[in-house]
């Protein structure tokens, strides 16, 4: 049984640490593919027609900043466009956002509560701009946000872009936790850009061709994960997902633990759900990198993430329940020691591990430095090392047991 | 699909974990190594104890007294060989052969001490044999394990003696058989006695009340020095 395990382990050890290699080697891919464009690419500059939709419901402490930070966007008034959908909010957002009824940009809507997805297509057919994008009203934008994600639509191929998200104000251990994990993310969407394997496009600030919305269809429920849906079914036709990771937009994470798990557990339920459905691009040879490495991996990421806490806590509990028998067999010298370099844990377990650990470290680094952070080395890269591995596997497992016993999740 | 890529990311994946395991396996040899010197410097050690007291009787009796060697050693040794066994597992044959040596530098300790017992009045050892399994059929030989370390730190100059019951070595089998000890672990060979079952600080004390002597004996020792 023991054997069982730690062949197991050294395999998911494996399929992780060849999972990080690759990203690292597309990254350095990326760079220098990078720097052959910059010297090639014509400096026209794109200006299409854009509407950015704000789906609300609740938000009337967040919303006006939020289109504030729009209208300041750095972009011809003339061709942006903002659509403010209220989806049936009980407290006061639709009296906030009347002090923009009167602006030429802004069209407001109200109608019945039906899911971000009904707002969202509301507003679709109440433009006809090039471009159509959401922006979450707790997200705020840069002024050249718009302008770093329309360059991408050079290519005709291009349905959709994604921003580099970031972490608004952190204030709690729980932001600062998403800090870091934002950064690590901003890592992931531009290497996997670079190979067509984005499959979520963010709620805050993605940019899409409104043609695509003709060809591919509207948003659905989609299990309450409208995003991640709507980017698998990009990929189904085989258009393409670029990533701006220049273009800085910021996001309000929760701040608590509870809010936090409620939220994961809504995109891991959603992930699961939307994964089943589109199960057909596993092993596809229509997307080689996504069928083949991406996606699998990323399903089989659950499983290792519940394999690799449950073994670590249950090593930890065997220790502490050593140390417990030890302690009421000779008392408080069971603390008492001297550093013995012999006695240092030298498994190879550790030296893998290790390894992991360091290169996660390099991607959060380089998250940070190419969305332009200015401290690298920040108190968020601790707290994520060492304590986010804890805590995913608790929404993961409530996730895996709602789809297994059919339970929804919500907002 | 780009193979070049896939089969690099392959390739230097696998020199990771080839590096790991180098370096683990590395560090296992180095305390192995480490292990067998100490051994061999308390085989010596035996070894010119044997001799001296062979040549000068009397001589070695207050030298003795003076410097209780190879106790504390040995315990120290027992402990590393101890880690050894639990981070490269019971089967290893180089970990069994280093265990074999450790037994048998212990009943080589036990019969030199035996033997300047019997020559010489100022020294009076106390002997404890210990017999444990690390098979999974001793529920209570880590805890009796901690008991024994315990005692060890309370009377430094006990001379604890471990023993793997199950080791294949045949003058631990004779040992055994001789005491008439039963594979009923964890087992105490004290005084020709056989104890079963888990014993607490307090219950061997109450076995050797001449324990709470030796603990004044050394305190005194330690005063003089």
């Amino acid at each position: 049984m023991t054997e069982i395990i730690a062949y197991t382990m050294y395999t998911l050890l494996f399929i992780s640490l060849y999972f990080e290699v690759f990203l690292l080697i597309t990254f350095f891919e990326w760079q220098s593919y990078n720097k052959k464009r910059a010297s090639y690419t014509t400096q026209k500059q794109l200006e299409p027609s854009t509407t950015i939709i704000v789906p609300c419901f609740n938000v009337e402490n967040t919303v006006v900043k939020t289109i504030h930070s729009l209208l300041a966007l750095n972009y011809p008034k003339e061709k942006l466009s903002l659509i403010i959908v209220d989806d049936g909010s009980t407290d006061n957002t639709w009296e906030t956002v009347q002090q923009f009824a009167t602006h030429s940009q802004i069209s407001l809507f109200q109608k019945e509560n039906g899911g971000k997805h009904t707002a969202l297509n509301f507003a679709l057919n109440h433009t006809t701009s090039e471009l159509v994008g959401c922006l979450d009203a707790d997200s705020f934008v840069d002024t050249n946000a718009l302008r770093e994600i329309v360059r991408y639509f050079d290519d005709p191929q291009t349905m959709a872009v994604t921003p580099a998200i970031k972490v608004h104000k952190p204030r709690t251990l729980v932001q600062y936790i998403q800090k870091a994990e934002y950064s690590l993310s901003v890592f992931i969407r531009r290497v996997f850009s670079h190979i067509n394997t984005i499959f979520i496009t963010p709620g805050p600030f993605s940019i899409f061709r409104r043609q695509l919305f003709e060809t591919v269809g509207i948003y659905k429920a989609a299990h309450n994960t409208e995003d991640l849906e709507i980017a698998l079914r990009i990929q189904d036709y085989d258009y393409k997902i670029e990533n701006a990771h220049t273009a800085m937009v910021y996001t309000t994470t929760p701040e608590t633990f509870r809010k936090l798990f409620r939220q994961r557990l809504r995109w891991s339920y959603g992930f699961i759900k939307n994964i089943y459905d589109y199960r057909h691009l596993f092993f596809s040879r229509k997307n080689i990198n996504l069928g083949f490495l991406i996606l699998p991996f990323a399903a089989l990421s659950i499983f290792s993430a519940l394999y690799f806490v449950s073994v670590a806590i249950a090593s930890l509990l065997g220790n502490i329940i050593s140390k417990i028998i030890e302690v009421q067999i000779i008392g408080g010298s069971a603390f008492i020691g001297s550093f013995d370099l012999f006695y240092i844990n030298t498994h190879a377990l550790i030296f893998i591990v290790s390894a992991i650990v360091v290169i996660t470290l390099s991607f959060i680094l380089i998250g940070k430095k190419i969305s332009q952070e200015q401290q690298l080395w920040s108190y968020d890269i601790l707290v994520y090392l060492f304590l986010y591995g804890f805590l995913t596997p608790l929404w993961l497992v409530k996730a895996v047991y709602n789809v297994a016993f059919s339970q929804k999740t919500k907002w | 699909m780009d193979w070049k890529k896939y089969t690099s990311a392959f390739v230097i994946t696998s020199i990771i974990f080839f590096t790991a395991i180098t370096l683990s396996s590395y560090f296992n040899d180095k305390r192995i190594d480490e292990i067998k010197s100490i051994e061999n410097t308390i085989a010596v050690d035996i070894l010119s104890l044997e001799t001296e007291f062979e040549l000068f009787q009397e001589l070695s009796c207050d030298r003795v007294a003076e410097k209780p060697v190879l106790s504390s050693e040995l315990g120290s040794l027992g402990q590393r060989l101890n880690y050894t066994e639990r981070s490269l597992g019971t089967n290893n044959t180089e970990v069994m052969r280093l265990k074999q040596s450790y037994s048998l530098l212990e009943i080589k300790d036990f019969l030199l001490m035996k033997q300047i017992a019997e020559k010489c009045d100022n020294i009076d050892p106390i002997f404890i044999f210990y017999f444990y399994s690390n098979s999974g059929d001793c529920k209570d030989c880590t805890k009796e394990g901690h008991v024994l370390t315990a005692l060890k730190q309370k009377y430094p100059t006990v001379r604890i003696y471990s023993f793997d019951y199950h080791l294949a070595l045949s003058v631990l089998k004779t040992f055994i058989s001789i005491n008439n000890i039963e594979n009923n672990l964890p087992a105490l060979l004290i005084d020709d006695t056989v104890y079963y079952g888990f014993h607490s600080v307090e219950d061997i004390e109450e076995i050797l009340p001449e324990l709470e002597e030796l603990q004044k004996i050394d305190e005194e020792r330690g005063e003089e020095v």
